[in-house]
């Protein structure tokens, strides 16, 4: 590649006038924050922790992978898949894991995002180079979403990989397809937490305050949120001699109330895609199963099945988003 | 006169019922090193925020650069270097690290970067440190970095938010005396905003005294003074040594207070006598320290002490915060 040539050539923009031109800054922001992430104790932190819990659940996956398949099981095709699935009840399954760890990483990545700047007198110095105010924050927020992105792809590929090697099967596609959707949708739940965690970020001065609120969110979605459902569940449940009907109703009602939370509608969406044989997230009466015969759906019509979960889940992570991108805008930056 | 580089037209900020700026009014020309004095909560800092564009006044305009800094802000930090108050840097990054970020921030072409952030840091005196992580650095060495990251846009004009503060008495020396010089060289204009009287009496061209958001007086430290202290900008200090004089065989009369405001009265160009703890403040139109002093010994009156005390910016400022604090 003649280098000079490109150089001086005419008006081509590519990579090779990079030494020519500027970068543009939204990208410099993004690039020094992903540095920043990479090279901070937090996040080398957390990426061992989560690549070692990772790893224990492949190990039991890979050590159970002979027992769980039965002659009639629908999933039996999907052999690749369980993987990140199936566990002996010593550890946890990969997704098990990702749904527990995403939010931590998430919030820990997030939650210091605009408030450690101003505490360091660094917001009012790079508000006041000639960049759009806007582009700080989606800086970050991209950067986050790419590191995080980089690491989830890293450890789905590196556990698939591991599977090919020791278990001497290859993915089919649909199967190799199903855990890129998984990824991604495992991208936009963690996704989810850090935008939070970034909306905390601009709301408290403090990254502990915003930190502990992260946290308090968390735990409310994960411990109480649930035992509240519980106690409205007893409370309206109706008698045993309710008709279908209204036993039907009582259930997508208590079904309503889970889906507020994220976390549920991960484990549904993830469920669904990385199990083929589930066809319906909610109630089935009798009528509707009668004459199935158990089978996997194909990828087309799972992705449709968790179409409602993956738009809860887009539209909560945009409105944290919106969230802090309107009260950043609108705050005024005073040096610390 | 040269163009006018900044102007700001009856600028007002409101926060709900508080006034933080007050119809400010005010216009700096090209190549000035100009002053914003005023004391803590005078507004100082709203107003730059306003002629960075990072707050919007709530009525009247700013122009910077002949740009409005409210419709278009961007062109403007584009030519405005601003260091604010208490500057922070990432402490985990080296100092030139930190500057190559704020280059490349401002757009400046790749191969053009690591040239210009030797050679700021260098002017500003740090080649030693531009390799230590800034978290090591010292108040001052921050204060120097930041001035490079200011000058690293190349800009007309630089805000300089109180930028003295935490310096040691010989470091702020050291580093006004560099702004001074940078800007002489680069024919920068340069805002100072400050409640430190003296550093910058030393360096800046013209003063604004701002107070509760208001402007009570520009100009240099000259017409300011002549303005406060009408017809009488020279004061005069004397000290009389009352126990020498006493014993001496004179008359009751002689060298009481009355005594001395007679004859220093006659003094040509005296306005003003005031005699408090045995020293004697004389107010006059014109430097009479030498006719008072021959006034004195022909009368044999013994003075121990004899100073010209010229108005600082010290008095300046106290009579309008003064003033200020009243209305």
């Amino acid at each position: 590649m003649n280098m000079k040539s490109t150089n001086s050539g005419s008006g081509r923009l590519g990579w090779f006038r990079k030494k020519e031109a500027a970068i543009n800054p939204f990208w410099v922001i993004v690039n020094k924050e992903i540095s920043d992430h990479v090279n901070s104790w937090r996040f080398i932190i957390l990426i061992s922790i989560i690549a070692l819990t990772c790893f224990g659940s492949l190990y039991t996956a890979i050590a159970n992978i002979g027992s769980a398949i039965k002659p009639d099981d629908p999933n039996g095709a999907y052999l690749f898949l369980k993987l990140y699935t199936i566990s002996d009840g010593t550890m946890p399954s990969f997704f098990v894991f990702i749904s527990f760890l995403g939010p931590l990483l998430g919030i820990s990545l997030g939650f210091d995002t605009v408030n450690s700047e101003q505490n360091k007198g660094t917001l009012s110095r790079m508000l006041s180079q000639p960049v759009h105010r806007d582009y700080l924050i989606n800086a970050k927020f991209i950067a986050s979403i790419i590191v995080i992105s980089v690491m989830l792809f890293a450890l789905g590929f590196l556990v698939m990989g591991f599977g090919i090697i020791i278990i001497g099967i290859p993915p089919t596609p649909e199967e190799f397809l199903r855990t890129v959707f998984f990824i991604v949708l495992s991208i936009l739940y963690v996704g989810f937490w850090l935008n939070l965690a970034i909306f905390f970020s601009v709301r408290f001065r403090q990254a502990a305050t915003s930190a502990l609120s992260c946290i308090a969110v968390w735990l409310f979605f994960t411990v109480f949120y649930n035992m509240i459902v519980n106690l409205v569940a007893k409370a309206i449940a109706p008698s045993e001699m309710a008709s279908t009907h209204q036993i039907f109703r009582y259930q997508e009602v208590i079904l309503t109330l889970m889906r507020i939370l994220p976390s549920e509608l991960f484990s549904d969406a993830t469920t669904t895609l990385l199990m083929p044989s589930v066809r319906s997230l909610g109630p089935l009466t009798m009528e509707q199963i009668v004459g199935t015969i158990p089978g996997p759906l194909p990828l087309g019509q799972s992705l449709l099945l968790v179409w409602p979960q993956l738009t809860g889940l887009i539209a909560a992570t945009i409105l944290c988003f919106v969230l802090s991108y309107v009260s950043f805008m609108r705050r005024e930056i005073r040096s610390r | 006169m040269a163009e006018i580089i900044i102007e700001l037209v009856d600028l007002t900020k409101k926060y709900g019922s508080f006034t933080a700026v007050d119809h400010l009014s005010l216009t700096i020309r090209k190549g000035e090193i100009f002053a914003l004095l005023g004391p803590n909560g005078a507004g100082k800092t709203t107003t730059i925020l306003m002629m960075l564009g990072l707050t919007e006044p709530t009525s009247g305009s700013v122009r910077v650069c002949g740009i409005n800094s409210t419709v278009n802000p961007i062109e403007v930090k584009k030519r405005v270097g601003y260091l604010p108050e208490n500057v922070g840097f990432y402490d985990d990054l080296t100092g030139s690290q930190n500057l190559q970020f704020t280059a490349r921030l401002n757009s400046i072409p790749e191969k053009n970067v690591m040239q210009r952030v030797e050679q700021l840091i260098s002017k500003v005196g740090l080649s030693d440190a531009s390799g230590k992580k800034t978290g090591k650095y010292s108040r001052g060495m921050l204060q120097r970095l930041g001035l490079a990251d200011v000058l690293i846009k190349n800009p007309e004009v630089i805000i300089l938010d109180e930028p003295t503060l935490g310096i040691d008495p010989a470091g702020v020396r050291e580093f006004l005396d560099l702004i001074v010089e940078l800007s002489k060289e680069q024919g920068l204009t340069v805002l100072f905003c400050s409640h430190h009287l003296h550093q910058v009496q030393q360096v800046c061209d013209r003063i604004g005294i701002f107070v509760n958001g208001r402007m009570l007086a520009e100009g240099d430290i000259q017409t300011l003074s002549k303005k406060l202290f009408a017809g009488s900008p020279y004061m005069i200090e004397a000290g009389f040594d009352r126990a020498s004089l006493s014993k001496k065989d004179s008359p009751e009369e002689r060298f009481s207070n009355e005594w001395f405001k007679e004859i220093i009265k006659n003094v040509d160009g005296v306005i003003s006598v005031d005699i408090k703890n045995d020293l004697i403040h004389i107010g006059c139109s014109r430097d009479a320290t030498s006719d008072i002093a021959r006034v004195f010994v022909e009368r044999g009156a013994g003075i121990n002490y004899l100073r010209k005390k010229e108005y600082g910016l010290d008095e300046i400022y106290y009579r309008y915060f003064e003033g200020g604090e009243k209305s």
